[in-house]
C-alpha cells in the first residue's frame, strides 16, 4: 500500500503520544482538504521550486526525458513521465520529490514499534489516517490485528464513507475512530466534497449505536458549514446519537494546504467557492448552538 | 527615528502566557522594585579589590606561606570592601560595592588598560568603568602584578604544540583566566556556623603529629589559614549587622526600621552560628556564597545544590510555629534570586578572545531530586522555587527540575508548565542516571545521592568533590586535521600528527583510526597541561574560604585544590557530536561504500566552502542518514565515537590521584568553535557552529522530538558525567493542559532510555526575528542556549542565529 507520510510524536491524532500513518487514496475530494497528495491512490510527483537550486540533475537522469528546465523552475511533461521516480532518488535537494511510498505491513509495523517506548508512557498508540484508511481494507485490517497483538492502542481517521460491513469489520479491530462532520446537506456535501453524506451518517449512527468510542471533529469554514442552518442540524443529529462522549471538536478552517497544490502542480479550490475562515465571533456562536443541544464543544487541536 | 512598534510577534502573546497574573501568589511591592532595579542595573567594573589585594600583597608577599597569606587577602577584603544594603532588601551582601558591579582578580588573571577601555565601550556585554578608576588600575594595580599572575605562569609553562592547538581552537583551557571552582554545597552548609568549623580545625591543629607526619606543617599552614578565613567572613557578615543598625538610626519608615533591625541581627548570628530559622538559613548560604566568589573567582559562580531539600525542614518548622508564612517564605526566595541574578560573570582578559559572549555565571538550582535516603526530594519549598522562577523571569540563577522514577507527576506537570513560559528554565535532569554516573565513578551511594548538577549539566557529589573542568575538546576540528594528514587548513599550521593522506585510504576504517589517532594525541596533550595547571593552582591559589564547605579538607588538612577533597575529579567536555557524526555518516556513506564521490572530491568542495558544489552538499544534507532521526546507520557511529571518546579519556591520571572523566557539553562553546573550522564533511559550511552538546546537528533531526530521544538514547550516558540535550519546542506544541501531560511523557521515556538531561526552548522565529529588530521591545525574551539561558539581546549574532537556526519542531 502506498503510504505518504509517517508522523512521529503525533500529539492531535487522539490520546496520548502517537505514530500517524497516512495511507494514500480518497473516495472523497473535499476542496479545502490540507493534504491534497492523500487524495489520488496513484504515485504523484511533488516539486517544490523554492528549494530547487537548478543543477538539472533530474533533467539528465530522466529515462523519459520528460523533464525541461524553465524560468518556472524544472517543467514536467506529464504525457512522457510514467512516475517511475528516478528525479526525485536523485534530485540533491528533495526539490523533486515521489509523494507514496510502497510499505509492506512489516515495514510498517517496524516504523510503529519504533515508537512503542512513548505510547506505554503516555497512553498513546497509532493512528491510521488518509487519505482514507478504509479505502484499503486488507492492509489495514492486517495492520490493525497485528497492532492489537502487540497491545497497541489502534485509532483509525476515517471520513466513514465505506461499506458498512468494512466499517464494522475495522471497528471491531480498533478502540477509536476519528470521525469528521462535514456538511448535514447531502447536495451541499456533494458538491464541495465530491460525494453526497447518507453513508456517512449512516455509518456514523451505526458505530454510536455499535457502542464505538469515537472523537467528532468538525472543520468550520465560513461559505460551507459554518452557517446556523447546518450547524444547528449537526448539533441535532449529533445530540440524537447514543454518543457518551458527546464533544465537538471545532476545527477552523486554515489555507495550509495551498502550498501543498502548488507543489502537486494542482489548483486549489478550482471552482473559486467563496469561503473563509469563521469569525471568532461565529465561532463563538456555533458553540451556543452546540451547547444548547448539550454538546461541549473544543477549538482547535 | 524609532521605527520599531511596541507590538510582539503575535506568537509570543502564547509564549508570554498571563500566568504570572494568574498566580495567587505574584510578587509583592518590594519584589517588583528590586526586581526592576536588578534589571535595570549596567554591570560594570569595581577595582576595589585589586586595590586592597595589590597593597596587601606589596606588603605582604613572602611574610606568610601562601595558604595563610591568601587567607589573610581574604580577610582584607573582607575587612575593607564597601557594604551594600540595598532599599528594599531581605537578604543582603553583594561581592562589588553595588548590584552588577564586579570586582576583578589580578592575581588570576590582570586586565590590561587596553581590555578595560575595550569593556567600558563595546556594544555587547559592556562592563562600564570611569576613566579614574582605568588611570588608578594602571598605576597601583596592572605593574605589579607583571609577570606574577597565573595565567602568565601558565603561559610561561606550556609547550609549544599545546599553545599551537590552543590557537587554532582546537581547545580551550578553562583555567587560564579563572579558578577551578564549578562546585555546589551539601546541607552542612545549615547544620554547622563557623565558629563550630573553627573548633574542628583547632582540634585537627592540636592532633597534628610533628613527630610522624612530614605533612604536619603543610597542614598547620592550611588548617590555620582556613581559620583566618572563617574570621573574615564573620567579619564580613558583622559589618552588614553594624550598617544596618546604623541605617535604622536614620530610616523614617518604621517597618522597614524593623527590618534593619531583623537583617543586623540575622548577621549576627550567621554565619558564626549554624541557622535557625528559614530567613537565617537563606542569608547563611548566600554569606557563604559571597564568601567562595570574592576569596578566588572560580568557574563559574558557586551553587548551592539542593536548596528545597536544604531549606525544607526550615520551612516546615516556621509554618508550624506559625514564625513563617507561605508568601514571607516566597519574599525570601525572590529576595535570594535576585541577589544571584546581581552577580555578573567577571570579564575574561584579550578581549578578542571569542569563546564567550555572555554576561552569564552558572548557578544551577537543583530542584525537587532524591534525598539521601532515597526517598522523593520534593517538598512545599520546590514549587515556591517553581513559582519565583515563573514569577521573576530573569536570568539567574538558573534551575533545574530534577526528576527521578520516584518524583510524583505532579511535581513534573507543574515543572513543565513553568517551561511553557518559554523562559528557558527550568531543564530537566535525571537523578537516576546521574547517580549511577557518580557510583561509576566511586562515589558513596549516600554522597552521590547528595550529589547533583552544577552549573551546567556536570555531576558531582556535592560538598564532597572537586569536580575540574579543564576546557572544550573540539572533536570535529580533529576530524578537520586528521582529513589534512595533521595540518589545519584554517589557520596552514601543523597541529596534529601525520596519519597519512586521506585520499590513500582505502576503508572507511582506516580513516577512522586515524582520527582516533588524532584524538588520543590531542587528549594526551591536554591532560598534562591541565595537570600542571592543577598543581599551579594548589600551590600559588589556594581556597581556604571554599575549603571550609568540602568535605574532607578539614579532617585532612589539606585544600580544596589539593587533594582535600573526599573525590577529586577531572572532566574533559567533548563538543559536537552530531556534527562528527554526521560527517563520519557522510564519509562512510558517500565516499567508502557508494562512492558517489572520491575522497578528493570531497576535500575539494569542502577546502572551496561547496561554492560551485551546491549540488554536492544538498545532496549530503538530504541523502545522509544524520544522528537524532532514530537511524541505525548513523546512530551506530554515534555510539562508537562516544565510547572512543571515553576510552581515549577515562582513567587518564590527574594529580590528586584520581581519574579524568568524559562530560560532553559544550555550552556556547559550540559558537566559537564554529568559527575556527573550515566546511566539513557533513555540508556544514565553513564558521558556522558546530553541533552543542549532544545535540543533534541543526537541521540534521527531521523525524521530530521522540526519534532524537530515541539516538540519544543508545549512548550508555553513565559512561559520562554529563551530556547535554537542547529540544526547541514551538509554543503551539505545549497549548493544551494534555500536551504538557505529553511533554512529560516524552521525558519520563527519555529518562527511561538512560537520558541525562534535557532541556526545551519554547519559541517561534517570528518572535526570534522580531527580537533582532526591535531589541528594545524584548528586553525580557530569555533564550536558552546550550547549558544555560541568556537574554536573547545580550546575545552577540552568531549565537542569536545559532539559536534561530536550531530545528523547529513543526506543528506535528
Amino acid at each position: 500500500m502506498l503510504i505518504f507520510d509517517i508522523k512521529r510524536y503525533a500529539i492531535n491524532d487522539g490520546p496520548g503520544i502517537r505514530i500517524t500513518i497516512f495511507m494514500k487514496g480518497c473516495p472523497l475530494s473535499c476542496v479545502w482538504c490540507h493534504n491534497p497528495e492523500g487524495v489520488s491512490s496513484r504515485k504523484q510527483k511533488l516539486y517544490t521550486k523554492k528549494k530547487c537550486i537548478g543543477c538539472q540533475t533530474c533533467v539528465k537522469v530522466c529515462p523519459q526525458q520528460a523533464l525541461t528546465l524553465t524560468t518556472e523552475g524544472i517543467v514536467t511533461d506529464s504525457s512522457k513521465c510514467n512516475l517511475c521516480g528516478t528525479c526525485a532518488a536523485e534530485c540533491p535537494a528533495l526539490a523533486m520529490e515521489i509523494s507514496g511510498t510502497e510499505y509492506s505491513t512489516e515495514a510498517l509495523m517496524k516504523e510503529i514499534e519504533k515508537e512503542t517506548l512513548f505510547m506505554d508512557r503516555s497512553e498513546g498508540g497509532v493512528t491510521f489516517c488518509g487519505g482514507e484508511p478504509l479505502l484499503h481494507p486488507e492492509p489495514l485490517l492486517e495492520l490493525l490485528r497485528k497492532c492489537g497483538e502487540l497491545r497497541i492502542h489502534r485509532a483509525v481517521d476515517t471520513t466513514l464513507f465505506a461499506k458498512p460491513e468494512i466499517v464494522r469489520e475495522v471497528m471491531e479491530n480498533c478502540e477509536l475512530f476519528l470521525v469528521d462532520l462535514k456538511q448535514m446537506d447531502s447536495a451541499k456535501h456533494k458538491q464541495y466534497c465530491g460525494v453526497p453524506n447518507e453513508l456517512i451518517l449512516s455509518n456514523l449512527r451505526m458505530i454510536a449505536e455499535q457502542g464505538q468510542d469515537f472523537y467528532l471533529r468538525i472543520p468550520l469554514i465560513e461559505g460551507v458549514n459554518a452557517d446556523e442552518e447546518n450547524i444547528r442540524q449537526s448539533a441535532e443529529f449529533l445530540a440524537s446519537l447514543p454518543w457518551k462522549h458527546r464533544t465537538v471538536n471545532l476545527l477552523p478552517y486554515h489555507d495550509i494546504g495551498k502550498g501543498k497544490h502548488e507543489k502537486l502542480g494542482t489548483i486549489y479550490n478550482p471552482k473559486q467557492y467563496p469561503f473563509s475562515a469563521p469569525s471568532e465571533e461565529n465561532l463563538q456562536h456555533c458553540r451556543e448552538i452546540f451547547a444548547q443541544y448539550g454538546i461541549v464543544t473544543t477549538v482547535g487541536g | 527615528m524609532n521605527t520599531c512598534t511596541a507590538q510582539r510577534a503575535p506568537h509570543s502573546a502564547s509564549n508570554f502566557a498571563p500566568s504570572v497574573e494568574a498566580n495567587a501568589f505574584g510578587m509583592n511591592d518590594r519584589i517588583k522594585r528590586l526586581r526592576k532595579e536588578t534589571f535595570d542595573a549596567e554591570p560594570s567594573l569595581s577595582i576595589e579589590r585589586a586595590l586592597i589585594e595589590t597593597r596587601f600583597y606589596k606588603e605582604n608577599y613572602g611574610k606568610y606561606p601562601i595558604p595563610i597569606l591568601r587567607a589573610k587577602n581574604f580577610y582584607e577584603i573582607c575587612r575593607q570592601k564597601t557594604i551594600y544594603i540595598g532599599k528594599d532588601e531581605l537578604i543582603v551582601g553583594e561581592r562589588g560595592p553595588k548590584p552588577k558591579c564586579v570586582p576583578t582578580f589580578p592575581e588570576l588573571t590582570c586586565h590590561s588598560v587596553e581590555d578595560l577601555h575595550v569593556l567600558n565601550t563595546r556594544e555587547l556585554q559592556r562592563y562600564t568603568i570611569s576613566q579614574e578608576d582605568i588611570d588608578t588600575y594602571e598605576r597601583e594595580v596592572i605593574p605589579y602584578w607583571k609577570g606574577r599572575t597565573q595565567r602568565e605562569r601558565i603561559f610561561g609553562h606550556v609547550p609549544q604544540e599545546w599553545k599551537e592547538a590552543y590557537e587554532v581552537g582546537m581547545f580551550t583551557e578553562f583555567m587560564e583566566q579563572r579558578a577551578p571552582g564549578h562546585t555546589a554545597l551539601d546541607g552542612k552548609v545549615y547544620r554547622f556556623g563557623l565558629l563550630d568549623l573553627k573548633e574542628r580545625i583547632q582540634k585537627e591543629l592540636d592532633d597534628l603529629d610533628f613527630m610522624n607526619d612530614p605533612e604536619a606543617t603543610d597542614k598547620q599552614e592550611e588548617l590555620t589559614a582556613m581559620a583566618i578565613s572563617c574570621d573574615a567572613a564573620i567579619l564580613f557578615a558583622e559589618r552588614h549587622a553594624d550598617l544596618a543598625d546604623e541605617m535604622a538610626l536614620t530610616e523614617k519608615d518604621p517597618k522597614r526600621v524593623e527590618e534593619l533591625r531583623k537583617i543586623a541581627e540575622v548577621c549576627r548570628w550567621v554565619p558564626a552560628h549554624a541557622p535557625r530559622d528559614y530567613w537565617e538559613a537563606i542569608q547563611m548560604y548566600w554569606f557563604v556564597h559571597l564568601g567562595t566568589i570574592t576569596e578566588l573567582n572560580g568557574w563559574d559562580a558557586m551553587n548551592p545544590g539542593h536548596f528545597d531539600q536544604h531549606l525544607a525542614p526550615f520551612y516546615e518548622k516556621g509554618i508550624a510555629e506559625g514564625t513563617l508564612t507561605r508568601d514571607q517564605a516566597k519574599e525570601l526566595m525572590s529576595c535570594f534570586f535576585i541577589k544571584v541574578n546581581n552577580h555578573t560573570a567577571p570579564p575574561k582578559v584579550g578581549i578578542t578572545a571569542k569563546e564567550s559572549g555572555t554576561y552569564n555565571d552558572f548557578t544551577n538550582l537543583n530542584i525537587g531530586g532524591v534525598k539521601a535516603d532515597g526517598s522523593d526530594g520534593v517538598s512545599e519549598v520546590s514549587y515556591i522555587m517553581l513559582e519565583t522562577i515563573e514569577e521573576l523571569h530573569i536570568l539567574q540563577p538558573g534551575s533545574a527540575i530534577h526528576i527521578s522514577a520516584r518524583t510524583p507527576e505532579r511535581f513534573l506537570r507543574a515543572g513543565c508548565k513553568v517551561i511553557r513560559q518559554g523562559h528557558g528554565y527550568p531543564s530537566v535532569f535525571n537523578p537516576d542516571v546521574y547517580i549511577q554516573e557518580l557510583m561509576r565513578q566511586g562515589k558513596s551511594l549516600h554522597d552521590a545521592r547528595e550529589g547533583g548538577c552544577s552549573g551546567c549539566i556536570e555531576v558531582g557529589a556535592f560538598g564532597k568533590e572537586a569536580y575540574v573542568l579543564t576546557g572544550y575538546l573540539n572533536v570535529p576540528k580533529i576530524l578537520e586535521v586528521t582529513l589534512n594528514n595533521g595540518w589545519d587548513p584554517v589557520s596552514g599550521r601543523k597541529v596534529g600528527l601525520e596519519t597519512g593522506d586521506p585520499r590513500g585510504f582505502a576503508t572507511y576504517e582506516e580513516l577512522y583510526a586515524a582520527f582516533l589517532k588524532q584524538v588520543q594525541y590531542f587528549v594526551d596533550m591536554k591532560v598534562r597541561v591541565s595537570n600542571y595547571i592543577d598543581r599551579m593552582f594548589a600551590k600559588y591559589a589556594p581556597a581556604t574560604f571554599l575549603s571550609l564547605f568540602i568535605d574532607d579538607c578539614i579532617a585532612k588538612g589539606r585544600d580544596y585544590y589539593n587533594c582535600g577533597p573526599r573525590y577529586n575529579t577531572t572532566y574533559i567536555q567533548c563538543t559536537g557530536l552530531g556534527t562528527i557524526t554526521d560527517s563520519l555518516a557522510t564519509l562512510k556513506k558517500h565516499v567508502f561504500e557508494e562512492k558517489r564521490w572520491s575522497m578528493d572530491e570531497l576535500l575539494q568542495a569542502m577546502a572551496n566552502n561547496f561554492e560551485g558544489a551546491e549540488a554536492m552538499r544538498q545532496m549530503i544534507l538530504n541523502r545522509t542518514p544524520f544522528f537524532g532521526n532514530d537511524d541505525e546507520y548513523a546512530d551506530n557511529i554515534a555510539v562508537k565515537v562516544f565510547n572512543d571518546l571515553y576510552d581515549a579519556i577515562e582513567g587518564k591520571p590527574n594529580t590528586k590521584g584520581e581519574c579524568f572523566h568524559l562530560n560532553m557539553l559544550s555550552t556556547t562553546c559550540h559558537v566559537y568553535f564554529g568559527k575556527v573550522m573550515g566546511a566539513t564533511p557533513n555540508g556544514r559550511l565553513a564558521g558556522r557552529a558546530i553541533s552543542d552538546g549532544t545535540s543533534p546537528s541543526h537541521g540534521a533531526d527531521t523525524h521530530g522530538p521522540s526519534a532524537v530521544i530515541k539516538s540519544l538514547g543508545k549512548l550508555d550516558q553513565v559512561k559520562s558525567g554529563g551530556t547535554l540535550l537542547n529540544q526547541r519546542f514551538l509554543p503551539s506544541l505545549l497549548k493544551r493542559e494534555e500536551d504538557i501531560s505529553k511533554l512529560a511523557s516524552l521525558i519520563r521515556s527519555y529518562f527511561a532510555l538512560g537520558g541525562h538531561h534535557i532541556q526545551f526552548n519554547i519559541v517561534d522565529t517570528e518572535t526570534l526575528y522580531a527580537a533582532q529588530k526591535c531589541p528594545e521591545d524584548y528586553r525580557d525574551l530569555l533564550v536558552r542556549v546550550a547549558g544555560y539561558s541568556d537574554y536573547f539581546n545580550d546575545m552577540n549574532a552568531d549565537l542569536q542565529a545559532d539559536v534561530i537556526m536550531r530545528t523547529e519542531q513543526e506543528s506535528f
